[in-house]
């Protein structure tokens, strides 16, 4: 079953109509994800990468179906549930799990966190008070608690710990799949080593698929098997995260990793970096063809009018480019 | 010597007791340098460079020590000279470009504002300068800019604005607190770059604030590790990264994933969290999570002593 897919988008994508009523444009709609493809194997992570805006979070949602799907299909295990009901829904949920960005934002803050760490238990087990009370000290025990922090309220940990609770919530119901928005991003750089390692660790002991979202692209690197990177709503590149990092073949990923600021301890060893001119464009009002064109090094007349689709240029790795570096 | 701090001190009188956000800090900084100020949340790189700039007036706020720029004593000067420094010879760039830009005014009508304060030219004369400015930061089109507001603007280009609002009048002294941190890493690569470029050109002295060890390695010439209020290491570039001695910095660089080669399994973290002020340990405050804490460590805090690259560690010292 290790290479059997866990989840699945074909042509997914997710626009927004933003209704500004009295406005001279009327109604618009804004394509966040447009003609997503991915497929998520089980035991692996996938890590998405992309700016601010490329739609990443918005696909995450959409994953676990936070958002209602506008275009395409969603399978689990090759079924079928872009349109499910909430109730057909439910006994998914506890298999398709989430861990948001901002822990302080995604635990009620009067309730202890005991309680909050029992909730899904309790409206999806079938377990006594006392088996709860079991499986939370038990949860505490697995993403590094001490058993008398389940009387503690949030505001009584630190940005670490409260991170560590969200997971706790997260994998309490043993889930398949969890979702991880920016899990690490709100954490103080000293912290994010201890929880990028504690996910590393329940993977392998609880057999997790993992879809990780960061803009922080060490991490992804670190913790993801294969990376998607998204521009605008669509995927341009996808493929093992060394290989995309080592040599990645589309200008966009290019440029990305190139910006990133690493430690150099030779004083003159400085890499070479792409500096991308303007900005990401409005989603609202996407470029033609490629909608990298406009920022791409490389764009000629024909990126200007055809876009181009994701494929497999070779084994394992897809890019969406005309012109590749292969 | 443009700026000289001597054992600044910072506290804060709260209903918890007195909490000590800076003890002892001093450093110098020479004209067209940059230092890189590292720490994490809580270990006082902000609350020291607010207090430089006269920014810290909570009544419950105690500075001591000193603070020369230029020879002059900034502690204690009244309100209406600093005022005259500040924007005008030492300028200031924030996390959020937002905080620093009024949303009811264009771009252009802040900018000039903000040199028709120190300036005594005409509205005309200023505007022109607003569009040279503009095209300075590289806005695609410096003119068409200056009657924008800011909401119209990426958080890139706001920043762009502020930048070009601090270098308005020519600053001695720029300190940016985390002026990147916002933005993705593509817009953070031309916002770095604007930065080495102005000093080149401006040869303004250069504070830069960060969480980011990347970053600090890309642009500092002098780089000051912050933590819990104290700076634990201080030296060059090139002695803090091919020689890092304290623990904390050490710890700090090896949790950092690789961005290429070999990935680690386990990324060696440091554990627990960083402390509280309100309890801050009699020793060295980074001892419960130090690998190589002994008993000197526990009894004291230990000191940053001179020369250019230095640790505040006794098992450094002792080595």
């Amino acid at each position: 079953m290790i290479d059997s897919p866990i989840l699945e988008t074909r042509s997914l994508g997710k626009r927004f109509s933003i209704g500004i009523r009295f406005s001279a444009e009327g109604k618009r709609t804004v394509h966040a994800v447009d003609n997503v493809s991915l497929t998520v194997r089980r035991g692996e992570t996938v890590g998405l990468v992309g700016e601010s805006g490329c739609g990443k979070s918005t696909l995450a949602r959409c994953l676990v179906r936070l958002y209602d799907i506008s275009d395409g299909q969603l399978l689990f295990e090759g079924d079928d549930i872009t349109s499910k009901s909430l109730s057909e829904l439910r006994p998914l949920r506890r298999r398709l799990q989430m861990v948001f960005q901002d822990p302080s934002a995604s635990l009620n803050p009067r309730r202890r966190v005991g309680d909050l760490v029992a909730e899904p238990l309790r409206i999806h087990g079938k377990l006594s008070s006392r088996e709860i009370t079991a499986r939370v000290a038990e949860l505490f025990d697995l993403v590094g608690l001490q058993p008398d922090h389940v009387m503690r309220y949030p505001h009584e940990f630190s940005g670490g710990q409260r991170q560590r609770v969200g997971i706790a919530r997260a994998i309490a119901l043993n889930p398949d799949l969890v979702v991880l928005d920016e899990p690490v991003s709100a954490l103080d750089v000293s912290v994010q080593a201890q929880i990028v390692n504690l996910l590393a660790d329940l993977q392998e002991k609880l057999n997790l698929t993992y879809i990780f979202i960061a803009h922080d692209l060490s991490v992804v690197r670190q913790v993801s098997t294969r990376i998607a990177v998204m521009y605008l709503g669509s995927i341009v590149e996808e493929g093992p995260a060394e290989e995309v990092f080592a040599a990645p073949a589309h200008p966009y990923s290019q440029a990305l990793i190139s910006a990133v600021p690493v430690v150099e301890t030779t004083p003159n060893g400085m890499r070479k970096r792409i500096i991308l001119t303007g900005d990401v464009p409005s989603p609202l009002n996407p470029p033609s063809g490629c909608r990298f064109h406009p920022r791409c090094p490389i764009a000629v007349e024909r990126c200007r009018s055809e876009r181009p689709e994701l494929r497999e240029y070779r084994p394992g790795r897809k890019v969406a480019c005309h012109f590749p570096t292969t | 010597m443009i700026l000289s701090v001597r054992d600044l001190k910072v506290s804060f009188r709260t209903n918890d007791g007195l909490v000590r956000a800076i003890d002892g800090v001093s450093f110098d900084l020479e004209e067209s340098e940059i230092l890189g100020v590292v720490g994490e949340s809580g270990s006082g790189k902000t609350v020291s460079l607010l207090a430089v700039m006269g920014l810290i007036t909570d009544p419950n706020a105690i500075i001591e020590g000193s603070i020369r720029y230029k020879d002059r004593e900034l502690v204690g000067l009244p309100a209406r000279e600093l005022r005259r420094l500040r924007g005008n010879e030492i300028a200031m760039i924030f996390q959020d470009p937002m905080t620093a830009l009024t949303p009811v005014y264009t771009i252009g009508w802040q900018i000039a504002e903000q040199i028709r304060a120190h300036r005594n030219i005409s509205k005309a004369k200023a505007m022109e300068r607003v569009e040279e400015l503009l095209a300075e930061v590289n806005f695609p089109n410096p003119h068409e800019a200056m009657s924008r507001y800011p909401h119209q603007l990426s958080g890139g280009m706001r920043q762009r604005a502020v930048i070009a609002m601090a270098l308005s009048c020519n600053p001695a002294l720029l300190v940016a607190d985390e002026p990147t941190t916002a933005l993705d890493v593509t817009v953070q690569a031309g916002i770095l770059d604007l930065v080495r470029k102005l000093r080149a050109t401006h040869k303004s002295a250069v504070v830069f604030i960060t969480h980011d060890m990347g970053v600090v390695s890309e642009l500092a010439d002098r780089v000051m590790v912050m933590y819990a209020g104290r700076v634990v290491e201080r030296g060059t570039r090139t002695e803090l990264f091919s020689d890092p001695r304290h623990p904390y910095t050490r710890a700090l660089l090896g949790s950092i994933p690789p961005l290429t080669g070999e990935k680690p399994r386990r990324l060696p973290a440091i554990p627990g969290s960083p402390p509280s002020l309100l309890r801050l340990p009699q020793g060295c405050a980074f001892g419960p999570r130090c690998p190589v804490q002994y008993e000197p460590c526990v009894a004291d805090k230990p000191d940053l002593r001179g020369g250019t690259h230095a640790a505040a560690c006794y098992r450094v010292a002792q080595a």
